[in-house]
């Protein structure tokens, strides 16, 4: 079989001026002209040598931090932009959607609106008249279809925009991160129109954050890194690498103690780590949170505690563990634990810890509030589709009879 | 169907490209029009109030001078609304094509098609403007008892609304080109447009002028053609082929660098906007 897309060593280059004014205006270019040093401009790969193949019916994610390119790439699979150099060979019409409601005048209708950006996104006219009545029923605007754009609410707007890109039918579907926006039940609605696109035979490539919808729609991913490919694999794979390489210990959020201390216990190093015993602070919903901690003694006190609680990103406790200091890993004047939250349990969001070491009298040795932030990302839960919204901090998996 | 994307390196006009997007046509211009008098209380009347007005207002202060140069052989609002009415169709034309780039700049930066049809369509917006005050023309012409030989004003009327949308259209897409590149064009056009306006025969006719020298440097202007063309259209007075020429030259040097200008730069509005 053919590949429908394939991309041949694609580059594109910028060239950044290092000049303070950022317009071109016609009096720099006409004293240009006269100028002998041509200003110090510096080139700048937005992507660089880029090749990958996409084979008929394939659902690629592209992920990456920002500034990778995969915009860049979007843009020149769109044509929006020329490669510098290298080719693409498209054997398909592509749609792109690099945002929703392109095009969309505050001034007109919603229903002239509809005719209006679904033209634009290359719709023949026939096309939108025989799927009108299906747009509107998606948007869930037909009372509003004659009501200039100006007086819809920032969220229909977005429900028709989608609406339109939903109906639209090319072999080829490029998608950037448009689904980032809306309320929850309308990405559903979206994630599950897109669901049916790719499972209808179509092509797509699309572009995310959302480590979540990526897993869900693409059985493939591409990482870019730089302008570059650098893994081109199973999207599981690929959210694995990405996660573990993109916020590997620099970013680490050690716990700081204070160590001319006179405190008869206290806490000298805390870190929050992955199962192969890297620092890190983020962390998939799929795996454990492991939490090690090191307590200094100077004295030998009976029925110490230690208090650990993990707190939403409001300060909010989710849960308190409590642990006899005793129990722990003596080693010296240390006592040494490693707490492990269970996988598929912490909701995906933004957390930190609270620790103490206390008795049980209300005696306080030491303690620190929201120390070692950490990050869960939605690598795949049944919320995946919601994310943004508040459905608790803990996702339990609970029988039903 | 199989294509490819790749560095551009040959020049062509992409008229099949244009086609195969040709409703884009339809959906920007309608759009325009349909923008352009939402929310106004008199609507497309305005189309028609305009050249009305500016025709009332030279009649009266500048009418009876020019009058008494004793060159027209029609009353001078005809002279003056006649003239009007196809320098309406470049000044607002050439002003829409001229921004157009820019102000649809969200559009071309999420988007591709035949760049060329934002720059059409906004000279096609003003042609619209054109057939509604050709309406009141037409009445002027029974109000004045013009006697109009058919057969010469059904060849040179479409003849000079021709080269009037050529003209435009060469300027218009040169100044989006221009305009995306440097912003300096957003202040040029206007300006532009208003002295174009007085080296045009529109207030007055160009034989008011004794100086040959300045009349041929009147007929660069590619204006020149198309308004003393339109003019022709009912009054039987012969034309001064030298200078129709030379402005006709001018129409299609324009449109020819216009055209080249901007399929040349096209692919990189999107990096510019």
């Amino acid at each position: 079989m053919k590949p429908i897309l394939e991309i041949k060593n694609v580059s594109k280059r910028f060239r950044i001026r290092h000049e303070k004014q950022s317009y071109l205006s016609l009096r720099d270019s006409l004293t240009s002209l006269f100028k002998s040093d041509t200003a110090s401009t510096e080139e700048f790969y937005a992507l660089n040598d880029v090749s990958f193949d996409v084979f008929p019916g394939d659902s690629i994610g592209i992920i990456g931090k920002n500034g990778a390119g995969k915009s860049t790439l979007l843009k020149i699979l769109s044509k929006i932009t020329p490669p510098s150099s290298g080719k693409i060979i498209s054997r398909g019409r592509i749609a792109s959607l690099l945002e929703v409601g392109t095009g969309f005048h505050s001034e007109l209708s919603g229903r002239e609106n509809i005719y209006l950006n679904g033209s634009i996104l290359g719709m023949k006219r026939k096309e939108i008249d025989s799927k009108f009545d299906e747009i509107v029923d998606f948007s869930g605007v037909e009372n509003f279809l004659d009501t200039p754009l100006k007086h819809y609410s920032s969220g229909m707007q977005l429900r028709l925009a989608f609406a339109v890109a939903a109906f639209l039918e090319p072999e080829i579907l490029v998608i950037d991160e448009v689904l980032a926006v809306g309320d929850a039940e309308f990405q559903k609605k979206c994630m599950g129109k897109m669901g049916e696109v790719s499972k209808s035979g179509r092509t797509i490539l699309f572009v995310s954050h959302n480590m979540g919808s990526i897993s869900h729609l693409c059985p493939t991913s591409i990482l870019l890194n730089g302008g570059k490919v650098e893994m081109n694999d199973t999207s599981d794979r690929i959210i694995n690498h990405y996660l573990s390489s993109k916020h590997n210990s620099e970013e680490n959020n050690k716990f700081i103690p204070d160590t001319n201390t006179k405190k008869e216990f206290y806490f000298s190093e805390i870190y929050t780590a992955n199962k192969e015993r890297q620092i890190t602070t983020h962390f998939g919903f799929h795996e454990n949170i492991n939490l090690h901690v090191n307590v200094c003694r100077q004295k030998e006190v009976n029925d110490v505690l230690l208090s650990i609680a993990l707190l939403d990103k409001f300060g909010n406790r989710v849960f308190t563990i409590l642990k006899s200091l005793d129990e722990l890993e003596k080693d010296g004047m240390l006592s040494k634990g490693i707490l492990r939250i269970p996988e598929n349990l912490i909701a995906p969001n933004i957390y930190s810890f609270h620790f103490a070491i206390c008795k049980a009298d209300g005696t306080v040795y030491d303690i620190h509030e929201e120390q070692c932030r950490i990050t869960v990302i939605d690598t795949g839960s049944e919320f995946a589709l919601f994310e943004g919204r508040d459905y608790g901090s803990v996702i339990v998996n609970c029988k039903w009879n | 169907m199989e294509y490819e994307i790749k560095p551009k390196n040959k020049l062509t006009l992409g008229i099949g490209e244009l086609w195969q997007y040709r409703e884009l046509f339809y959906f920007f211009t309608w759009r325009d029009i349909k923008v352009k008098y939402k929310q106004t209380v008199l609507g497309f009347a305005w189309a028609v109030i305009q050249p009305l007005a500016m025709t009332l207002l030279l009649s009266v202060s500048l009418g009876k001078i020019i009058t008494s140069a004793g060159e027209l052989t029609i009353p001078y609002p005809l002279f003056a609304m006649s003239g009007l009415i196809i320098w309406n169709i470049f000044s607002s034309g050439l002003s829409n094509a001229g921004n157009s780039m820019v102000s649809n700049a969200n559009i071309i930066k999420k988007i591709y098609f035949p760049r060329l049809i934002i720059p059409i369509s906004s000279v096609l917006v003003s042609f619209f403007d054109f057939i509604m005050a050709f309406f009141i023309f037409i009445g002027m012409l029974f109000y004045y008892h013009t006697s109009v030989v058919i057969g010469q004003f059904l060849l040179f009327l479409p003849l000079s609304i021709l080269i009037t949308c050529v003209a435009t259209f060469g300027l218009g897409s040169l100044l989006a080109a221009l305009n995306i590149k440097y912003r300096d064009f957003r202040y040029i056009i206007p300006f532009m447009i208003q002295a174009l306006l007085f080296i045009t025969p529109v207030i007055y006719p160009v034989s008011i002028l004794g100086n040959a020298t300045l009349r041929f440097i009147f007929a660069l202007n590619p204006m020149y053609a198309p308004i003393e063309l339109f003019r022709h259209a009912i009054i039987q007075k012969p034309l001064d082929s030298n200078l129709i020429s030379i402005s006709l030259f001018s129409s299609l040097f324009f449109f020819i660098v216009g055209l080249f200008y901007f399929r040349k730069t096209e692919s990189y509005f999107a990096d510019l906007a």
